[in-house]
């Protein structure tokens, strides 16, 4: 520092935002400056491609909110949100209480620990082209359904419009519940065997305890984790890109491929700008009860 | 029944449901590397072979001898590394700020950088794109490693204020009675403590880097820009569906994952549940 610091002085106190400066200038630039343009854009006619666009209100907002499209897209997001969200808490708690047994040995825990925390290490890009080859009506989950005598026809898992939208939603729930089982497990090691101890004596059964103890105890990872996984979840792009590019015939369609279509292969700038706004007011309405939720608990 | 019978079953039970989430969890991934040591003819055989009788590394040699290819791991590496040390060097000196000083806008900047956090990537995208170009940063690292930067400084930033919190104000304050400035301080005294959160940040900030697709793939566009998930991405379609090769390259891209995974666990995990239980 070249200031030099006195009491009270001007030098310091800048010297906190000094500090701060590189994360500002970075967020201003690339945060808040594209969302002033974002919503600018959002308010007049085709943008970026118009040399001269035109003011003209809210009637691209009217007209997504509107159109069919954005229905079936605002349904398929719920559905593949609200269902990976559900799941991810159910696999992320089994595996973790699992995990976390006390009937086990240390090793056999660590080794199934690597195993279930796999999904996580891999990208977007590889799942998604990994669950195309085992999905593909000539893979291997068809054959095991086949052998199992579950199905009898080559399902086109990601290619029928009937059963594209459950398949990308079993791949994200596939790929997404380690995050949970992780912090579940951190959370279910945090509580203290005095608990359990003084339950046991009253002569509470391990479904009492589990109800009693565990649930309430975890209750605040459940909650931040559930708010953190709707965020992310709703914008969810690569995997749904990769696996299914929003088809067959809008059958997976979701916000951000709705989104990214309008701006970069219809060039429909406006409208995209607008659709991109409606994601942001979602999101942040989710971030707004999450970060008061957070107060509340400290 | 004795405690000890049930006891025993109770283990049994355990163990048969820890198996069918073991097959659950792990049969992708070694599907995926027993396919990666197919030839392609034999991907889809019916019924379908487990350990090939033509094994061979024919799709690894094919990727590791194409300059092409080798070119999107190098893009990667680079990329995610830079903006590590970026966001390692800049969360640092932000934290250091909000966990040591207190000043007027410090819960305010504090909730942003929070918030930040659920701005949607695809909202940002299509400024972006007007922007990069503007900024002349178009089809370069740099277009991706700030636009990385945005998305990996705010959690990093939490971690490390909640790091430096727990570390005792006298450390910082015996330098300075010395004569030492703040800046000594921290390069001194906080940094060398705070290594196992700095490692933990590291490897999230260095996962999403190399996990990012959506503005890899529209703020770079030459073939020699492309980053390993774009790369994964352009094997498909480009000559007939190569599965072994994708799968080959799968392996290979998510390794730096997964030894940096297997190598710091255990700070990984602390790591990155403090942030998400407590941020």
């Amino acid at each position: 520092m070249t200031l030099k610091s006195r009491p009270g002085s001007l030098g310091k106190r800048l010297t906190p935002y000094l500090y701060l400066s590189p994360t500002m200038v970075l967020m201003i630039v690339l945060m808040l400056v594209p969302i002033v343009i974002v919503i600018g854009y959002s308010f007049y006619d085709n943008v970026i491609m118009n040399k001269h666009p035109v003011f003209i209100g809210i009637k691209n907002y009217a007209e997504i909110l509107t159109d069919k499209n954005f229905h079936q897209t605002i349904y398929n997001t719920a559905f593949f949100t609200i269902s990976s969200v559900v799941f991810h808490m159910i696999i992320g708690l089994t595996f973790s209480m699992l995990l976390n047994s006390k009937l086990l040995h240390q090793t056999t825990r660590s080794i199934f620990r690597v195993i279930y925390v796999l999904p996580w290490v891999f990208t977007a890009a590889i799942i998604a082209i990994l669950w195309r080859l085992m999905l593909n009506p000539n893979g291997i989950v068809n054959y095991f359904l086949n052998i199992f005598g579950t199905i009898d026809s080559k399902v086109e898992w990601l290619g029928s419009r009937d059963t594209a939208l459950y398949a990308v939603t079993f791949i994200n729930i596939w790929s997404g519940y380690p995050f949970y089982m992780v912090s579940l497990l951190a959370g279910l090691q945090g509580i203290s065997i005095d608990l359990y101890e003084a339950a046991e004596v009253d002569g509470a059964n391990s479904v009492q305890k589990f109800l009693y103890i565990t649930i309430p105890q975890l209750k605040p990872i459940i909650v931040s984790m559930a708010m953190l996984d709707c965020i992310w979840t709703m914008q969810q792009f690569s995997l749904i890109w990769m696996t299914t590019g929003g088809g067959p015939i809008r059958a997976t369609e979701m916000l951000s491929t709705y989104t990214y279509k309008l701006a970069f292969s219809k060039y429909e700038f406006s409208q995209a700008s607008s659709s991109a706004v409606i994601i942001l007011i979602f999101s942040m309405l989710l971030a707004f009860i999450y970060v008061r939720k957070q107060k509340a608990r400290d | 029944m004795s405690k000890t019978t049930g006891r025993n079953i109770g283990k049994i039970i355990v163990i048969i449901m820890l198996l069918i989430g073991a097959v659950y969890a792990g049969f992708p991934v070694v599907w995926m590397f027993l396919c990666s040591f197919k030839p392609n003819t034999e991907i889809f055989a019916y019924p379908p072979t487990f350990i090939s009788d033509t094994f061979s590394l024919n799709a690894y040699r094919s990727i590791l001898t194409n300059s092409e290819k080798i070119r999107f791991f190098l893009n990667s590496y680079f990329v995610s590394s830079v903006v590590t040390i970026l966001t390692l060097f800049v969360s640092v000196l932000s934290a250091y700020s909000f966990s040591r000083f207190e000043f007027k806008l410090k819960k305010t900047l504090n909730m942003l950088i929070i918030s930040v956090q659920a701005v949607p990537p695809i909202t940002l995208l299509i400024p972006y794109f007007g922007l990069i170009v503007a900024l002349k940063l178009y089809n370069t690292y740099w277009a991706l490693i700030f636009t990385y930067m945005v998305f990996t400084l705010p959690y990093a930033i939490i971690m490390m204020t909640g790091y430096f919190n727990t570390l005792p104000k006298e450390l910082d304050e015996a330098v300075m009675i010395d004569g030492g400035s703040r800046l000594l301080a921290l390069w001194k005294v906080l940094i060398p403590i705070s290594i196992p959160g700095m490692i933990s940040v590291g490897m999230y900030t260095f996962m999403q880097a190399w996990n990012e697709y959506l503005f890899a793939l529209t703020l770079t566009k030459t073939i020699e820009m492309r980053t390993v998930p774009i790369g994964i991405q352009q094997l498909m379609g480009q000559h007939s569906y190569e599965w072994n090769e994708m799968m080959a390259m799968s392996i290979l891209g998510c390794l730096p994952v997964l030894l940096l995974f297997l190598f710091f666990q255990r700070y990984f995990i602390e790591g990155m549940t403090a942030g998400s239980v407590k941020s």
